[in-house]
């Protein structure tokens, strides 16, 4: 459990070092992360056994939606970033509960310019068996994208426990922790981005 | 309330969209094949940058116990290089 916090918010004038969240959940995030680093690492690897259809094909991606989604990912963040920040200061919680929402509702934008995204490609004839191209981008960002919704499923019910009139330490932790995998969402995407839209 | 916004997160937010800005400029704008390969390991590498950024300000870890951050600090190393060496071995 957290036991300190950082000195921009309680001016103690010493630094001290704090885990944010729970300490086992950090198992599970760097977990994650080195499973998306496999996944990246196979996407490569295929790549270079085939790499102008893998840039023919991806010439069919929509980038723009690519990096708006970017975009929005770190705004939600962000949001994320300043819900926890008022949270920590007993008279700021109601502001608390209103980032929290709009990081939700900016982070929720994701889903839907995905699921615009799959819809055209789908339609314009591009699927999970097309090539191999579109196994690993089908693949990558519809894991990916349970993230995304398992993050914000994540934030929902956290935003809901700490809207309570007291917010017990354990309760800030999760939240903390509900953060910290908001962000490895976000992080997770700032790979996959450029490399399955860009790198070429 | 400068407490909740002002703060080197938001600096970072800022740099963040700056440098997805400027990768996707420059992965939109080049040719392919080995015409692109600076621009696809520069893009590589500033992807690494970004998600170094994000662990240290949005996740805390520039707080965080060593161990931790120096956890973090070589997944960036080590997703680099991968990335970088499996991009180039083709």
């Amino acid at each position: 459990m957290s036991t300190t916090r950082d000195t921009e918010d309680v001016s103690t004038g010493t630094t001290s070092r704090h885990v944010p969240g729970e300490p086992g959940l950090w198992v599970l995030l760097f977990g994650d992360m080195a499973l998306f680093t496999f996944l990246f690492t196979f996407y490569l690897h295929d790549r270079g056994q085939n790499p102008r259809l893998f840039a023919e094909s991806q010439e069919h991606l929509h980038r723009t939606i690519g990096v708006i989604n970017t975009l929005v990912l770190l705004t939600s963040s962000i949001f994320v970033v300043f819900a926890l920040r008022a949270l920590r200061n007993e008279h700021m919680r109601q502001l608390a509960t209103r980032l929290a929402v709009a990081a939700i509702a900016i982070g929720a934008c994701f889903i839907v310019l995905k699921l615009f995204e799959y819809y055209e490609l789908v339609t314009a004839g591009m699927t999970l068996t097309s090539n191999d191209f579109y196994m690993w981008y089908f693949a990558i960002t519809a894991l990916h994208l349970g993230h995304v919704v398992l993050g914000l499923l994540t934030l929902t019910v956290l935003t809901r426990l700490v809207r309570s009139a007291k917010t017990a330490a354990t309760h800030m932790a999760f939240f903390e922790g509900g953060a910290c995998f908001w962000h490895v969402v976000d992080l997770l995407w700032i790979v996959i981005f450029p490399l399955l839209y860009l790198v070429r | 309330m400068s407490a909740v916004f002002l703060t080197r997160a938001s600096a970072a937010w800022l740099l963040l969209a700056a440098l997805t800005l400027s990768s996707w400029v420059l992965g939109t704008s080049q040719g392919s094949g080995d015409g692109h390969a600076v621009a696809s390991l520069t893009i590589i590498c500033v992807a690494a940058f970004k998600i170094r950024l994000v662990g240290l300000y949005f996740m805390e870890l520039r707080d965080a116990p060593g161990v931790l951050r120096w956890i973090f600090e070589g997944y960036c190393v080590v997703l680099t290089t991968l990335l970088g060496v499996m991009y180039l071995v083709h």
